[in-house]
């Protein structure tokens, strides 16, 4: 799971959060690798391996902490809007690594603000409104549905 | 001029890395649970009798009898942590740190008025044959229990630190202190960590204990001093930096004895908390402190 905002440890170096990420006995053995299939999918977090973690910038930091939600090896993984507070050209390059960690092979439950960005990426999208369920399909297709269209996409 | 001078700062770095080493144990406590452990001082009391007892009754060198009294006071640090503390972990920071006072002046009370019953309220001292041994270097006098004292103080120290940023555990301690919701969210198990810190702060002021009983002695009611002495130097030094305890630790001692010379004996401890308030206006963060800003 990945929280808004990251919340990855500040004070700590981009390694120590990703080791920290693989606790759990299961995933600890298979670290090495998982740090291996992380840095694939983020380079970026191969250069910042020392820096601490408060250092690095925001897109950077959701980048480390999707990493570390991943380091646990996890069959479906939460992310609670990963776009917030980055830039737009950040915002997508995000998002195009939530596709390729989907690729390969891990369920992705996405929380999202930034609908069009969302409804392109996923599979099968529910809009919630006041906590219920107002509409729900594949993500073209909500796209394309006039209430959403007129009320997220303008 | 020189050379008393010398000897005075000598001094003053002995002492105060036995001030570190005390607020090492309180620090990383504090640190981790947000628990104010007002008893700390109580705990060396009891680390220091241990050893003066293993000395008295069954001819153990002090300085052998540290592992011993380490154990000793994991076993009661386990045993408060488990009866007491763990209790109050679900509190808020504020709640915690209020009852942990309230609990921390009860136990003191407690573990100071057994110490009475049991020792009566002699000074006790540990003399061994090598107590009145010093070397002397340039004019200058080091004391060879103090000495040793530094060594171990040093070792705990840098063994701490080690351990925090090498170990897998220790790495979930830190991850705790920097964020438990983020922590416990990895898998880590924070009831454990907050029992494992509580627990090795206890054994680190055993330790700290036994050097104060070779050192200086050790008596039922010296545990307020050195909750005090602590706490001053935890705050000066920084919340959350080991090494930084321990320097300030250092600072405190040196201060202590550069005022005892120039102004006078009955100054030094009035010296050291000027030197907290001072800190505290300039640098709220302590010398090594990061600002929560920072983060």
């Amino acid at each position: 799971m990945v929280m808004e905002g990251g919340r990855v440890f500040a004070g700590m170096t981009v390694m120590e959060n990703l080791e920290l990420g693989a606790y759990g006995t299961r995933a600890r053995k298979q670290r090495a690798e998982t740090v291996d299939q992380v840095f694939e999918i983020f380079p970026r977090l191969k250069e910042r391996l020392t820096q601490r973690a408060g250092t690095l910038s925001g897109g950077e930091r959701q980048m480390l902490a999707i990493g570390r939600a991943m380091m646990s090896k996890p069959k479906l993984l939460m992310l609670d809007e990963p776009s917030f507070g980055l830039a737009p050209i950040l915002v997508d390059a995000i998002f195009e690594m939530v596709k390729s960690i989907n690729k390969q092979g891990v369920t992705i439950l996405l929380v999202e603000q930034n609908v069009r960005a969302a409804l392109e990426l996923a599979d099968r999208a529910y809009v919630i409104e006041n906590g219920r369920i107002v509409g729900e399909g594949s993500g073209e297709a909500l796209l394309s549905f006039e209430s959403v269209r007129s009320a997220y996409l303008g | 001029m020189l050379q008393p001078l010398a000897q005075n700062i000598v001094y003053g770095i002995l002492i105060g890395s036995l001030y570190g080493l005390a607020a090492l144990g309180l620090s990383l406590v504090f640190g981790v649970s947000k628990f104010l452990n007002v008893s700390h001082g109580e705990l060396l009391m009891l680390g220091g009798y241990a050893s003066f007892w293993l000395f008295k009754l069954l001819k153990i060198d002090p300085f052998i009898s540290i592992p011993l009294t380490i154990i000793f006071l994991l076993l009661i640090g386990f045993i408060l942590y488990r009866l007491i503390f763990s209790r109050l972990i679900k509190l808020d920071v504020e709640k915690k740190i209020q009852n942990s006072l309230l609990v921390g002046f009860g136990l003191s009370t407690i573990f100071q008025n057994i110490a009475l019953r049991l020792w009566t309220a002699d000074d006790r001292s540990i003399t061994t044959v090598y107590s009145a041994k010093s070397l002397e270097f340039a004019g200058v006098r080091f004391p060879i229990v103090r000495l040793i004292s530094l060594g171990i103080a040093l070792i705990v120290l840098v063994g701490l630190q080690i351990f925090l940023k090498k170990t897998y555990t220790g790495k979930a301690i830190r991850a705790t202190v920097e964020d438990w919701q983020s922590a416990s969210l990895m898998g880590i198990n924070i009831h454990s960590v907050y029992l494992l810190a509580f627990v090795l702060g206890c054994a680190i002021a055993g330790a700290a204990g036994t050097l104060v009983s070779i050192c200086y002695s050790v008596d039922p009611s010296m545990g307020l001093n050195w909750t005090l002495k602590s706490m001053v130097v935890m705050v000066l030094g920084g919340l959350g930096s080991m090494v930084g305890t321990f320097v300030g630790g250092i600072i405190l001692g040196v201060t202590e004895s550069a005022t005892a010379f120039f102004i006078g004996g009955n100054y030094r401890l009035i010296a050291g908390l000027v030197l907290f308030l001072i800190i505290l206006i300039f640098r709220p963060q302590g010398l090594f402190g990061t600002k929560e800003g920072d983060r």
